[in-house]
């Protein structure tokens, strides 16, 4: 956590990371950019769904349906903003000639996907049965 | 964006991996994505009754759909202007996953 509050200070300092190392191959950086780039379509699909859920599940109790919407909102701000933090990572990993950094959130999100699509189908049968 | 001209040698350095063209579709295809989250917002508003907040908040969406246009279309420009591209600064990297951030609020704010 502390880590990650250290890192937004990179977000907004392109120097900062271009002090350090030797610049890598371009394309490297543009395999990067093209990963931050699918972490940022999941959050959006996240930040889609979240829309859906409100829309096309109209006969759900308001409380479920509003939960469901904004845990998936939720879940694509925390995939944004990861995106941007593993990139920033990520480049100046390559920079310094590091290990590229591992982590966690794949395993996590895709944890949090399935329990939100089984808590859906419950909700849709039970809803649909009452 | 060149189309039209069959150039048989396109390039004294052309990337044999397409790297420059593989980033603009992707930056193509998450300005798509973009696109059907504001689409979206319009709809929420245009079906549940169109209250000012909500209406204001739908808007906000389709705003923020133009900057991440915009931040898009600046570095598709950077891409395409020579055979080998800078690499992604990380202020267009955070305005970029800023608006993602932003539209998930405007979200939040339509649902409840």
């Amino acid at each position: 956590m502390i880590q990650f509050v250290r890192n937004v200070r990179l977000w907004f300092a392109p120097e900062e990371v271009r002090q350090e190392g030797d610049t890598p191959d371009y394309r490297f950086s543009l395999a990067n950019e093209r990963t931050f780039l699918a972490w940022l379509r999941t959050a959006l699909a996240l930040i889609g769904g979240g829309f859906a859920v409100d829309q096309f599940l109209p006969d759900l109790r308001w409380g479920w349906r509003v939960g469901l919407a904004l845990a998936l909102l939720a879940a694509g701000v925390l995939c944004s903003l990861r995106a941007v933090n593993h990139w920033v990572r990520c480049e100046r990993a390559m920079r310094r000639g590091e290990d590229l950094p591992v982590s966690r959130f794949p395993a996590l999100l895709s944890m949090v996907v399935a329990v939100v699509a089984v808590a859906m189908v419950v909700v849709v049968l039970v809803g649909w049965e009452g | 964006m060149t189309t039209g001209t069959p150039d048989p040698v396109p390039g004294p350095c052309r990337d044999p991996g397409l790297q420059p063209e593989r980033t603009r579709l992707a930056w193509r295809r998450t300005t798509l994505s973009g696109t059907v989250v504001a689409v979206l917002a319009a709809k929420t508003v245009l079906h549940g009754g169109a209250t000012p907040a909500s209406v204001v908040a739908a808007a906000l969406c389709c705003a923020l759909w133009l900057v991440f246009l915009r931040i898009a279309h600046e570095r598709i420009r950077t891409l395409s202007a020579t055979p080998r591209p800078r690499p992604l600064t990380p202020p267009y990297a955070t305005a970029a996953a800023l608006c993602t951030v932003a539209l998930a609020l405007c979200g939040a704010l339509l649902v409840l």
